[in-house]
Parts: C-alpha cells; structure tokens; sequence
C-alpha cells in the first residue's frame, strides 16, 4: 500500500492541464525589478548604485540579516533606479529597476549543456556557496537553504526529504523540470544529502505522476541507491513539509517544532535543480521554472523565466491577453495562492504560477450558518479545530485561540474547502494567527 | 415524632437557623471595606464600558476616581463635561475643563473619487484586508471600507455609507472614546477637536506616496504640493512625507486652506455656504450626502 500522511486532507480537482508544455524560454523584457524581499526573512541591502553597469549572476543585493540571502541580478545592463516599487498585493517594497542591455553573463558561470556530476565540496563549502548563490525554497516559502542546511549543534538530519509532490491543482513547473532535468535534480539532491551527511535521500512523488516517477527511478537508480523514489497516494496537502515528513517517516513534528527536530530536511524539487546550477555551474538563483495555466486559455505553458519580469510581460508573451470574464489571477495554486490585485509587478524567486480564474469558479458561495457538522475537523491535516477558531476570532478570544494552537495552522485551506456552510474558516484563522502572533510580539517586549 | 412532615419542617428549619448564625458571623469576619463612592461614581458613569478613557471598563473607572481622589489625568471621554461635572460633585473637586473631541475620518476615497479597480470577495473585515493587498482602489492608504470601526462603536455613531462606501460619523452619538481610531488597521479616524460651533477643517487623507502616484489612485488625495501650508496664516499646516496635517490646537477653521487645495483633499465640516464658491466642489462635512453621486462602474476584479 502506498503511504500517506495520517490525519485529514482533502482531493481538490486536479486540473493538471499544462503537464505536456514543455519548458519553454522567456525572453527577457527591456526592463526588470528585482525586489529585495524575495525571501522569509529581511529584505536584502543593495550594493549597486543608480547608473552601474551590472552583468547577469551579478550580486546587487546583499544579505546582512541572519534570516536574510542575497539577490542577483537576472538581466544584464544599467541600474536605472534603486526605490520601492509595488508588488503583485499592492505593497510597497524596496527594489533595484535594471534596464537590460544585451545578456552579458558573469564568466564564473558555466552555460555549457553538458552536466557536472563530480562534486568535491565540503559540506562547510556547500552551504556557504548555498548562501552566496541566493538559494532559497522553492516550494512556497521560500526560507533561505544556508539556514536550512546549517544544522544546529546538537541536532542530528536523519533524513533528507525530496518534495515533489506538487500537490497543488494546475500546477505543473516540478512536473515538468523532472522530465527534463532528472539528472541535474538528482545530482542536487545528492550533494545535500552529502552536506547533511546522511544515507538516503528520499523523494516523495504522488502517485498521480507515473511518468516523472518512471523517469526519476530511472535516474536515480544511477546514484548506488542513495537516492530513493516514494510513490505517495494522492492527498491534499501533501506537499507541506510536515505532512510529508509524516507520510515518508511516519514522524510527526510536535507544535512550535521544527522538521530538524525530529530529524528531518525537507527541500523542493526546484530548489534541487536550482542547487545544482548553484554548486556545479556557478549560477545564482536568478530563473525560476512558472506554470501559465488556467481552463479558459488557448494554450497551456511552462516556462524558465528570469526574475523579476512582471506577471504582465508573462501574460502578454504567453497569451496575448487575458481572457474575457478572467475573475482572478492567482500567483500559486488555487488552493494557497494569493490573488493578485497589481500584474505590474515583478516576480519573485517563489513564484511559481500565473493561474487564470474564471469569474464563474472566482466568486466565492453565500455563507451560511455552521452546521457543526465537523468537516473542517476531518479535513484539518493538522488535527485543529477550525469552527472553534472562527468562533473564538469573532469573538476577540485570540488567546484561548493560541491555546487551541492556532499557530499550528499551515493555511492549506482543507477547512474552507470542505465547509459546506461556505465560512470563511481560512480568512479568520489567518486574521487570528496575525493577531495572536502580535499580542506574542508585546508580551516579548 | 409521629408526624413526617413536621419532622421535615424542624430538621430544615433548625439547619437553616444555624447557618444562618454562621454566615452571619463569617460575612462579618471577611467583610470587605469598599468605599460606597465607587457605586456612587459608577452609576453617573456612563456604563458602556468602551475603554475610552483606557481603563477595563466604568467600574474600574470608578475606582480609580476614588483611589486618586481628584480627577487628574482621568476623564471619561465617552460621558463628556455632563458626566465629569457629576463625578467632580461626588468627588469634591473641579472638572477639568476639556475642549470636546469627536472622530473625523482622513479618507475621502469615495466610490466616484477613488473608483475600484479589483473586487475584495475575502473576509468582511479591514484587518485582514489590511493584512493581504493594498486595497480595491489601489490605494493602500485609504478606507478600506469594511467597517471594523462601525462594528466597535458602541454608541451607534459610525455606519458605513452604502453610496461612498466611507465610515460617517454621527457627530450627536458619537463620544469621542477612541475605540474606533483602535479599530482602524490603517489610522484613518482621528480623534479631533469639535472647533467653534463644531466647525472644523481637516485633511481628509493619509496618503504619503508622491503626488503623482497617489492621484492615479484617488482624485481625492492629497498630493503635499504646499499650497495650503502657504496660505494658512497660524502656521498650522505642515506638510511631511507628501502630505499635509493641520494642527487643530492651532486651527481656528478660517477655511483659507480649503479654497487653495486643488484636489479637495480638505474637507471642512459645518461650515454653512456663506457665498457660493466656484472652486470648492466638495464642501461640507463627509456626512453630507453627495450632491451627484455617480454609480461607480462596473468593475472587472483585477
């Protein structure tokens, strides 16, 4: 029997219709944005100045927080402006504005095809190049790798965990990038296994995806193995990192904990890929693999594309236009992407779709009064107590809401998915978390 | 003892007689001394316990009057001079005389002047809204119109204009209590003075993006370009990040400064139209209604 995560989940429609697109190139647009934020945690310093001349790979923006990575530039050309610039929700946020002129690459990084197997580095010297490249997660969160990879003193990495889940409807980027970078991926995991200093590694693939598991066993069976390929029966969310160590090792990671406390890394397939052009050729993390999707669109994309490229550029390169009655732009999967209320921003090392919404699908459903029914309960895959919390919220009780660990939540949206009362349990838990992690914050104080 | 019933009456009669005895003497013994001011003091309070004046609620309130004795540094905004009159006779002392305040709200992003450009669909509440994206305007200053002040009111003086979608002020209800300047994620009410026969100007926005940027937004906004702080005579203006703040302790409402701004981003309230101005095209006070209020068009989300 295949494994699974044990408590909760949900079987959202699929949708997967772009898994055929081949990863196509974006072309890169006369001028891009590259915020400084694109990562959890501070926001990087620039280092360039307005009129600098900067190549492609070139750092301009310089980690000097501990939860911090650097940022590269994507393009080649003239820094034009260094000041905030919206992004896709509206915000404000510091920002370095290149006009590109030409692609002049830094000649540190191999662009030859051919791929690197050899790797001598130390794990010392692969998280520090990790740190150098602007690695960061790339499967949402996108939480800095050297951090990640640093274990602390005192805690031992027991195993080394793949996502490639992509457990997300639509979204077909990791589907792809294993068709047709299984050997650079699995030379990725490969050196953070080493790094980590670890055995096996294991990568988890839902069962939905019989040819990227066909192809990753393939190639995996190269790497003596080390590398090890989990088939997982489909469930939402099975790519969060807790419910997948839970799938994998059957570990659970207790409230307030991190996956390393119970021995366990957890890295994106993209991350892999993206460690692998990092260690062995040289290249920061400045291309990130997006999906273009959506029922109503002529046609279906994947495309490697540089950052900071605005979602309209992808939209007017790939589609043309948007098509008539598009409700939402989601950036992400339908299931924790954000709506984005702004196309003319930049996009981001995370980012990983342009999903397009029909207004029919867009529009949420009349709320009704809660049954009790406890659907919300079955479906929370972290055991919670959604309509508790949604009570607890309205009624200005956030603390007994911390109580309940409400900071638990993973924002999956299993509850509001199953809900047949239509509550907005999501919107509520969120606004809970907010304000229970500010009364946090002044009791710190 | 042949008779049941009687039994019954003595047994419960002789118990309660005894208990009696005995709380009367433990109710003597942890009697607990409070001075019957509070009560006195509580009930001219007003009893909405709004945490205006920063305390749990009226009692509290109640006791700290009486724990200090005089009325320093305390006052009930909700109750206004009537109530602390009243509280000074209990307590023997003067009220302190204290210019009555109510909430103004510093957006006019109206549906005609900052028109949407996406649809919110998410939770009814301008925290959370707050929190997720700059708002359906574009603006990321502006009201966002989902009513967390309304909702914390507890003298019913703020509703949300259906036909502006702005929070209005009831100037009769409302008490100045602050409750609703707390509730706002984006510090859009601001407690302000009431002004000579309750006139008063102010700058209805809080946007502080350069000019430009902010009339893409709202034809309403203001766009720090001087003009209001050059023409005010008490020096009450000043302009900082973009924006304009008039001082009302130094304000005494000659309305100069509404003629000059030339995006109407100055509202003054109550004032009546001595002489019809040609420039002025939006006077009176936000609760006014809209002489002309255009539906706002149909809007495609994003």
């Amino acid at each position: 029997m295949l494994k699974t995560f044990a408590m909760g989940g949900v079987h959202p429609e699929e949708n997967k219709i772009s898994t055929n697109a081949v990863i196509e190139y974006m072309p890169v647009p006369a001028q891009v944005s590259v915020l400084m934020n694109q990562h959890l945690g501070a926001p990087a310093t620039p280092i360039v100045a307005v009129g600098d001349k900067v190549k492609v790979g070139q750092l301009i923006g310089e980690a000097q927080a501990f939860m911090c990575a650097n940022v590269h530039s994507p393009v080649s050309g003239t820094v034009k402006k260094i000041e905030p610039v919206r992004d896709a929700f509206g915000l404000w946020k510091p920002a370095v504005i290149i006009d590109v002129e030409g692609d002049e690459w830094m000649e540190t990084i191999d662009r030859t095809p051919d791929i690197k197997r050899e790797c001598t580095l130390e794990p010392a010297q692969i998280v520090a190049k990790l740190k150098e490249m602007g690695i960061v997660g790339l499967g949402g969160a996108t939480f800095p790798a050297h951090i990640k990879y640093s274990v602390p003193e005192g805690k031992k990495a027991e195993y080394l965990i793949i996502n490639a889940v992509e457990c997300e409807p639509y979204l077909t980027s990791d589907h792809r990038v294993m068709l047709e970078h299984a050997e650079e991926i699995c030379i990725g995991i490969d050196i953070l296994r080493r790094s980590l200093n670890v055995p096996h590694a294991y990568i988890g693939i839902e069962n939905n995806k019989p040819e990227p598991i066909a192809h990753m066993k393939e190639v995996a069976a190269k790497f003596d193995g080390r590398l090890i390929v989990e088939p997982l029966k489909v469930k939402y969310p099975q790519g969060a990192e807790k419910q997948l160590i839970n799938a994998i090792t059957g570990r659970r990671v207790p409230s307030g904990k991190l996956p390393i406390d119970v021995g366990c890394v957890v890295s994106n397939v993209g991350t892999t890929f993206a460690v692998y052009e990092a260690i062995q050729k040289n290249k920061p993390l400045i291309e990130n693999i997006l999906t273009v999707t959506g029922k109503k669109l002529a046609s279906q994309h994947n495309y490697q594309c540089r950052i900071g490229i605005t979602y309209a550029d992808i939209i007017k390169h790939s589609i043309g236009e948007l098509p008539e009655n598009t409700g939402k732009v989601i950036s992400g999967g339908p299931m924790m992407g954000k709506a984005m209320s702004n196309l003319d921003a930049p996009t981001v090392k995370g980012a990983s779709s342009v999903l397009v919404i029909d207004q029919s699908e867009a529009v949420r459903a009349q709320e009704t009064n809660c049954i009790r029914c406890g659907k919300c309960m079955n479906a929370c895959p972290m055991g919670l107590e959604p309509y508790l919390f949604s009570a607890l919220v309205k009624n200005g009780r956030i603390e007994e809401a911390g109580k309940h660990n409400i900071l638990d939540c993973i924002e999956c949206g299993c509850c509001f998915f199953s809900c047949p009362a239509n509550k907005p349990l999501l919107d509520e838990i969120r606004l809970g978390k907010n304000k229970m992690r500010a009364i946090l914050a002044a009791k710190k104080k | 003892m042949s008779n049941p019933i009687l039994l019954a009456v003595l047994v419960l009669g002789v118990t309660g007689a005894i208990f009696a005895v005995v709380l009367y003497f433990v109710a003597q013994k942890f009697k607990v001394e409070e001075d019957p001011l509070i009560d006195e003091i509580a009930d001219v309070l007003p009893g909405a316990n709004c945490g205006g004046c920063g305390k749990a609620g009226c009692r509290a309130m109640a006791e700290a009057f009486v724990k200090q004795g005089n009325m320093e540094g305390l006052s009930c905004p909700a109750g206004g001079p009537a109530v602390a009159e009243k509280v000074a006779a209990l307590l023997g002392c003067v009220a302190e005389a204290s210019d009555p305040m109510v909430a103004v709200v510093r957006c006019n992003g109206s549906c005609s002047n900052a028109p949407a450009k996406t649809n919110y669909d998410g939770l009814k509440d301008c925290a959370y809204a707050h929190s997720l994206y700059q708002g359906e305007s574009g603006c990321a200053f502006g009201c966002l119109g989902l009513g967390n002040c309304a909702k914390v009111c507890q003298f019913g003086a703020l509703s949300i204009d259906p036909e502006t979608g702005l929070p209005v002020v009831d100037e009769e209800k409302c008490t100045a209590c602050g409750a609703c300047t707390k509730a706002c994620p984006r510090a859009i009410i601001e407690l302000r003075k009431k002004g000579m026969k309750n006139r008063r100007v102010f700058v209805a926005c809080r946007n502080t993006e350069k000019g430009g940027v902010a009339k893409k937004n709202c034809a309403a906004a203001c766009i720090g370009c001087g003009k209001c702080a050059k023409v005010c005579k008490k020096e009450a203006i000043t302009i900082e990040k973009n924006l304009s703040y008039i001082d009302f302790t130094k304000c005494v409402a000659c309305g100069l400064c509404v003629n000059e701004c030339p995006t109407g981003a100055i509202q003054a309230a109550n004032f009546t139209p001595v002489k019809p101005k040609p420039k002025t095209e939006a006077p009176a006070a936000s609760d006014a209604p809209a002489a002309e209020a255009p539906k706002a068009p149909e809007t495609p989300a994003n």
